[in-house]
């Protein structure tokens, strides 16, 4: 199942750290942040529940830059 | 500008002031240490406090983190040294102004490039009880009656149910025409009404419509990342964590060798200071930002010219094009066949497009609309009996009861039927009648006015290699390939033999060149999903070209291609110039940095100017209008 959140973020390389952090969580198997648009697709886990894997995405995503929304 | 964007420009506007002021103020020691503490922290106390939170959360190569040591560093150098803590100050401040100048850049190419793309229709306007009504076009069922103003958009795809106009569809194709539409007529959602009052009846609803589907597709693309993009993000990942690494090095080998292998004093001050100054370039949002914006303008462009790109990742291949396959029928013709002459015959010219239409009426075929076309009455479908289409070769049926065969020299072949060949360049039509041959049809296909300017564009812009492909027969397609000056052509193909030769042009092909596909997109879907990128045209309304295409062109414009492949060619160049200048002016500020020669002040070029001109390079891809 694929998602798009909007997020907010100022610097791309912070985007790109997002990216990598939305990756490494468990229950996603692909995200991509689009720096341009303010978009990340999230692509999640057979059986996973998005709104939990969501919060952690988040808590990961703050853990390598502070400065960052989702807007879940 | 953002509340966010307007706070840091007031602490940008108070630090440099008080930088200036304290200029004059003959303060020393701690007093004039304190004096100056004051617009550090203005400028810089958000940089602290991330700092310090990426130092809570374990990120050693975190920007802010790297930025606080080297402007702490510096003034702690002040303290001790010769009271000099302007540079500190400076760094701090150009870091922020440099922030603040790619946020509100970016901010506002990201406003530009939405407007550009504003096709989006904020309502749709629904007749109630005699009342215009003012609805939201998600709520607009299909088969509903909506109204068109002059001066709206149309919302939704649709017929014209009454009144005529002409609409403007430069927003989705690039064409400044105004094209006509009468009552019947289909129109497309995201054009703009000139005239007169529309009343059109909905045949989608507005998530299936093809501005929708547009939006859709554009704001997607940049998700889709080329290489070079990925290169970037991989070098940064090394780039920081590198520099990061030698400034420590940087700082404490020197010294050491200095004092313990060659007896000089350490210099520790000085050798600090350049690492600090390495801390300064370490930042890689120069490089990150470039490319993507780059890219995201180039996609922007195009869609502003009718050339709607699906992702970054086929803009760049797009811009390595050596080969391009064509289609022909509908792609370099019109699709749109016409009679040329009947010859042989003993029947009346008439009589024989008479039987003709009447055998194929059943057949949608380019080819059987023409003859239905020439014939130019209205077909009574009872007449014809036992129609059988005969895959390839034509049809037969019984008209008025008399067996008819209509189709290609195969055909007469099988019923073994004596034919003669025609002379004349077209598609030939035998007609054979209670058994005997009756003559044969003419027909032909016409050229779009561009073509041949297409193939030429195409040579100049640097593809290597046309190649045109066809169902059609040999003659008609080498004349057609002649007159157009293309390179190979391979004609008689079935559909599945046109994958086919595709697949053994990419073979052929050098490794670094990509071969791109040109189709009208309705029943060569394999075939450009095959090819390294597929380039349907004529795409107004037509979703199976949308969803099997990498490129489409909203008109049927061959001259578009050409376009296309220079707006990559542009978009990429600008790329591969931010790569290389950003990385080459870093690179350089390190080696002066590290033998002395580049001080902080240098640094902080390296680091904010290369993003400003990296940042405004990067717009440049979004002119595309005179290429």
């Amino acid at each position: 199942m694929k998602k798009t959140y909007k997020i907010d973020v100022d610097c791309a390389n912070c985007a790109n750290k997002m990216e990598d952090a939305a990756k490494k969580t468990t229950g996603v198997k692909d995200a991509t942040v689009n720096f341009m648009t303010l978009k990340m697709i999230v692509e999640f886990e057979e059986g996973a529940d998005p709104k939990t894997t969501m919060n952690d995405v988040l808590k990961n995503c703050k853990k390598v830059e502070d400065d960052c929304e989702i807007y879940i | 500008m953002s509340k966010k964007q307007k706070k840091m420009l007031i602490r940008i506007v108070i630090a440099a002031v008080l930088l200036v002021g304290l200029h004059f103020l003959p303060l020393t020691g701690w007093a004039r240490f304190i004096v100056y503490l004051i617009p550090y922290l203005v400028i810089g106390y958000d940089i602290l406090i991330k700092a310090g939170k990426g130092m809570k959360n374990r990120q050693p190569f975190d920007e802010n983190l790297l930025m606080a040591i080297a402007t702490v560093g510096a003034m702690i150098i002040g303290i001790t040294g010769d009271g000099d803590y302007t540079e500190a100050i400076a760094v701090m401040l150009f870091y922020q102004v440099g922030e603040w100048f790619q946020s509100y850049a970016v901010g506002k190419s990201r406003r530009n490039i939405s407007d550009l793309m504003d096709i989006r229709p904020d309502y749709a306007n629904v007749l109630k009880d005699g009342n215009l009504e003012q609805v939201d076009p998600d709520e607009v069922e299909i088969g509903t009656i909506i109204v068109v103003q002059p001066g709206e958009k149309v919302p939704i795809d649709g017929v014209v149910d009454a009144g005529s106009s002409s609409l403007n569809t430069s927003a989705l194709t690039g064409e400044s025409m105004p094209r006509e539409v009468k009552e019947g007529d289909e129109v497309i959602s995201g054009c703009i009404n000139l005239s007169g009052v529309l009343h059109i009846r909905t045949t989608k609803e507005f998530g299936e419509s093809t501005v929708s589907k547009i939006l859709d597709l554009v704001e997607n693309a940049s998700s889709r990342k080329s290489k070079s993009e990925a290169f970037i993000t991989k070098f940064a990942r090394v780039y920081t964590p590198a520099v990061v690494v030698s400034a420590l090095i940087l700082a404490i080998l020197p010294p050491l060798v200095r004092m313990m292998g060659m007896g000089m004093s350490p210099d520790w001050g000085i050798w600090i200071y350049r690492a600090l100054t390495f801390l300064v370039i370490s930042c890689p949002c120069a490089l990150v930002i470039s490319i993507p914006l780059s890219f995201f303008a180039g996609i922007g462009g195009a869609s502003r010219e009718g050339v709607l790109v699906k992702g970054s990742n086929y803009l760049e291949s797009l811009s390595k094009t050596k080969c391009v396959v064509f289609d022909k029928t509908g792609t370099l013709t019109q699709g749109v066949f016409q009679v040329n002459g009947v010859h042989h015959n003993q029947m009346e010219d008439e009589k024989i497009l008479e039987y003709a239409a009447l055998a194929e009426s059943a057949s949608s075929h380019p080819i059987s609309k023409s003859l239905q076309h020439a014939y130019g009455k209205e077909i009574d479908r009872s007449r014809v009996s036992d129609i059988q289409e005969i895959s390839g070769n034509g049809i037969t049926a019984k008209v008025d009861g008399i067996p008819v065969a209509v189709g290609n020299a195969k055909l007469m072949q099988k019923l073994g039927i004596p034919h003669i060949d025609c002379h004349h360049v077209g598609t030939v039509i035998h007609m054979a009648i209670n058994g005997a041959y009756a003559g044969h049809i003419l027909i032909s296909d016409v050229l779009k006015p561009h073509s041949r300017q297409a193939v030429d564009a195409l040579r100049k812009s640097g593809v290597e290699k046309t190649v045109m492909l066809t169902g059609d027969a040999k003659k008609v397609a080498d004349q057609v390939a002649a007159s157009l000056g293309m390179d190979e052509v391979y004609s008689e193909l079935l559909p599945a033999d046109k994958v086919e030769k595709v697949e053994e042009l990419l073979r052929q092909k050098q490794r670094r060149g990509k071969l791109a596909f040109v189709g009208d997109g309705i029943n060569d879907a394999p075939v450009l999903s095959r090819a390294d990128i597929g380039i349907a045209m004529g795409a107004m309304g037509a979703d199976a070209a949308i969803e099997a295409a990498d490129v489409v062109l909203m008109d049927d414009d061959p001259l578009k291609i050409a376009k296309a492949i220079k707006i990559s060619r542009k978009c990429i160049r600008i790329v591969y110039e931010n790569i290389w200048f950003a990385i080459g002016i870093k690179l350089i500020c390190l080696g002066l940095g590290a033998v002395g020669i580049a001080n902080m002040w240098v640094a902080i070029f390296a680091d904010v100017g290369v993003m400003i001109l990296a940042v405004l390079n990067a717009i440049r891809a979004l002119f595309v209008k005179r290429l």
